[in-house]
């Protein structure tokens, strides 16, 4: 199943693999905006930084990302199920992967409710204010992200399991989300 | 196949391993061997992905280019506004 203007499967598939790593380009460099200011605020204010990275839950940072983990190599063993014809199997993995997208944002949830409660997602003027505004920021645009992953997982999974492209691509998206967590968590919770 | 499977269990253990790893250096290490042991442990974990998960292992050396390109420029721009904080 070859389209226009492709003469060759793996042709189209070399072109829609690129195009795809080039959007995913555009939200490294998106996201890349927001580790230059985690640099900048670390470098101008180590000290501060640093207390107010000891203030964050390491440990539901750290289960997260487990979770992220684990669903990225759900993910990789979809792919692997589509390009063996197993589209059933494609399914079950992308939508286990996408459950765990929803634990992750659950847990995100509860995390900003106790910090609400802790006084330490408003904190007032001042460098610790500064760093709670860029997490903010920086796990609030990645929760967008996972969102919008965690639907085009559920998505192909349900319409689209026997087009091996869209099933790549999704999963190379959110390979691209767990990768930008696996920096963002070291940034702001593991700085010491 | 099966070896395939094998093969990503093996990269996810090792990715398990790696955040047990980055966790237990935040209780154990300060300063700069803090932010060297996190920021190494982030890139081999990343790198993981990258070659394993996303594929790269046996994509042509063009599309891994494009992957890794963003990152290139990324780091450049990190370079030059580190650069800039440590000559202020």
């Amino acid at each position: 199943m070859v389209d226009q203007p492709y003469s060759t499967a793996p042709q189209q598939r070399e072109a829609a693999t690129m195009g795809m790593f080039v959007f995913l380009g555009t939200e490294i460099m998106l996201f890349g905006g927001l580790f230059a200011v985690a640099l900048g605020l670390r470098l101008a204010h180590p000290r501060e930084f640093i207390d107010a990275s000891l203030q964050l839950h390491v440990w539901i940072g750290a289960v997260n990302t487990a979770v992220l983990l684990t669903s990225s190599a759900l993910v990789a063993l979809a792919v692997h199920a589509a390009r063996a014809h197993q589209h059933r199997a494609t399914s079950i993995l992308f939508n286990s992967a996408a459950v765990l997208g929803v634990v992750f944002l659950g847990l995100k949830a509860f995390e900003y409710a106790t910090e609400y409660r802790e006084g330490l997602l408003l904190p007032p003027v001042g460098v610790q204010r500064l760093f709670m505004d860029l997490y903010l920021v920086s796990t609030g645009l990645h929760a967008l992200h996972v969102t919008v992953g965690a639907g085009l997982l559920a998505a192909v999974a349900a319409f689209a399991p026997r087009r091996p492209l869209l099933v790549e691509d999704t999963g190379l998206f959110w390979h691209l989300v767990d990768a930008i967590w696996v920096f963002l968590y070291p940034v702001l919770y593991l700085a010491r | 196949m099966e070896q395939a499977r094998k093969r990503l269990a093996i990269v996810w253990l090792a990715l398990i391993a790696l955040l047990a790893l980055t966790v237990a250096g935040s209780f154990t290490v300060t300063g700069a061997s803090s932010a060297i042991v996190s920021f190494g442990v982030a890139a081999a974990k990343v790198a993981l992905i990258f070659w394993f998960f996303m594929q790269l292992r046996t994509e042509k050396g063009l599309i891994r280019v494009f992957a890794v390109g963003a990152i290139a420029w990324l780091l450049i721009l990190l370079l030059f506004a580190a650069i800039d904080y440590a000559t202020r």
